[in-house]
């Protein structure tokens, strides 16, 4: 390697680290308070993924009709997925359609933040924080948590998730901190991290492949030019692939919180 | 640069800044759609439903009516059916009889004529008979007067009597024959 072709390197931070997920606040004044967190790119896609979703759907919904005009349709059918395959499949006609107002805000709320991971120039999802998977996924414990203590009471609710009904009593001692631990201290965790992980490996393998492809450029020998090419076709490869990372992983988020929900709700067995 | 993460599990430490601004961010989205967006959905889907329903309601109405008229008017249809069959059923009966009336009538006028001329011929052979007898009795005296008159004169006169009295006698059918005529 050349000496500038290794200052190359270093600007572009090839292999990508944990570095690659520091963002320069926006504002250097700032820099040094509490403050500089508050103004980056990352926040800003936050702001934005809100400020998009309340606009379009205050302007989608402004005049309902019987008969929805196309945003009307289209407003209508993001909430009608999540309520009806999720919310109303999983938690029945009632509590279905009592839950599906907040699932859906989570559902859309997760999507349009994972999707910042392929828009250009900002390629990352705020999820790829684990600060924001870990504020939903704490939402989701506080809102399952106090769903099945309002319907069992306090003693009812933690009888029924750490007392698996059936088990032989002698097996209690065993049982009760295991199902206490996942049912009441994991389950949130999980969920941010799996929703954090996700995003962060799919932002890494994205920095790898494109990234490589210009270091590959840097070599000296013509042949290993040429295949950077390959490298940035995997690029375009690994976006798509992101795109189905994710739904899905916003898919199972809102599902997995629906079955907790579900879960505290359930009858006492 | 902001050292959010600080290598290896540092990226597991959340940055609490962000955790006020995703909680702040995804309170306001929530506060919005949940307020101001979802339940005009739930409206409008209820709205939909209601309208759905009473469409098909209504459709059912109206098929039931037109049901009901379909049959009022297939009862109606065959009453008229039936009334019509009466009444040609009436009509050939009286036709039949009206027929009959007028041949029984007819043969009686027919009769009564026949006999009316039988009558007729009857009276006028009994006339024609009646007025015959006195005239050949008239003749007979005539003639008879003749003869006896004649004889006295001879034979030949006798001859020539009775030849004159049948030529008379001819000569009055004759115009007796034509005056009835």
């Amino acid at each position: 390697m050349t000496d500038s072709a290794k200052v190359l390197a270093e600007e572009l931070h090839f292999p990508p680290g944990t570095d690659s997920f520091n963002f320069r606040d926006w504002f250097p004044g700032l820099s040094d308070t509490a403050l500089a967190n508050v103004f980056t790119t990352i926040t800003f896609a936050v702001w934005l993924t809100v400020a998009i979703l309340i606009v379009f759907f205050l302007w989608a919904y402004r005049k309902p009709q019987i008969v929805p005009t196309k945003r009307q349709w289209l407003a209508e059918s993001a909430y009608g997925f999540v309520r009806d395959t999720v919310s109303v499949e999983v938690l029945g006609k009632k509590e279905g359609v009592r839950f599906a107002p907040y699932l859906t805000c989570l559902f859309l709320f997760v999507v349009l933040m994972n999707f910042w991971a392929i828009v250009p120039f900002v390629q990352i999802s705020p999820n790829s924080h684990i600060a924001f998977p870990a504020t939903l996924g704490i939402l989701s414990w506080v809102i399952y948590n106090y769903v099945g203590i309002r319907k069992h009471g306090f003693l009812g609710y933690l009888k029924m998730t750490c007392v698996p009904p059936g088990a032989p009593v002698f097996i209690y001692p065993l049982l009760i901190p295991i199902e206490f631990l996942q049912n009441l201290i994991l389950r949130p965790v999980t969920l941010a991290l799996r929703l954090f992980a996700n995003m962060f490996a799919g932002h890494l393998i994205l920095l790898v492949f494109i990234l490589g492809g210009f270091t590959l450029l840097q070599s000296d020998n013509l042949f290993i030019q040429g295949v950077s090419v390959v490298s940035w076709a995997f690029g375009i490869a690994m976006t798509f692939f992101e795109l189905i990372v994710i739904l899905l992983q916003a898919y199972v988020f809102t599902l997995l919180t629906t079955l907790y929900i579900q879960g505290s709700l359930a009858d006492e067995h | 640069m902001i050292h959010a993460a600080e290598g290896g599990a540092g990226i597991l430490i959340p940055v609490w800044q962000e955790i006020v601004v995703g909680a702040i961010a995804f309170g306001l989205l929530c506060f919005v759609l949940m307020k101001f967006v979802f339940p005009r959905m739930e409206k409008t889907f209820e709205a939909r439903v209601d309208a759905i329903e009473g469409g098909i309601e209504r459709a059912e109405k109206a098929q039931e009516e037109a049901n009901q008229t379909l049959e009022e008017y297939r009862r109606k249809l065959a009453g008229a059916q039936e009334e019509a069959a009466a009444i040609r059923d009436e009509a050939r009966a009286d036709a039949v009889a009206a027929k009959e009336e007028i041949l029984v009538s007819a043969r009686e006028e027919a009769n009564r004529i026949i006999a009316a001329g039988h009558a007729n011929v009857e009276a006028s052979r009994q006339q024609l008979v009646r007025e015959l007898r006195s005239e050949v009795g008239n003749l007979a005296v005539d003639l008879a007067g003749k003869i006896i008159g004649q004889r006295l004169a001879g034979e030949t006169a006798t001859e020539q009597t009775v030849d004159r009295f049948l030529a008379e006698l001819n000569d009055d059918t004759a115009s007796e024959a034509s005056g009835a005529r």
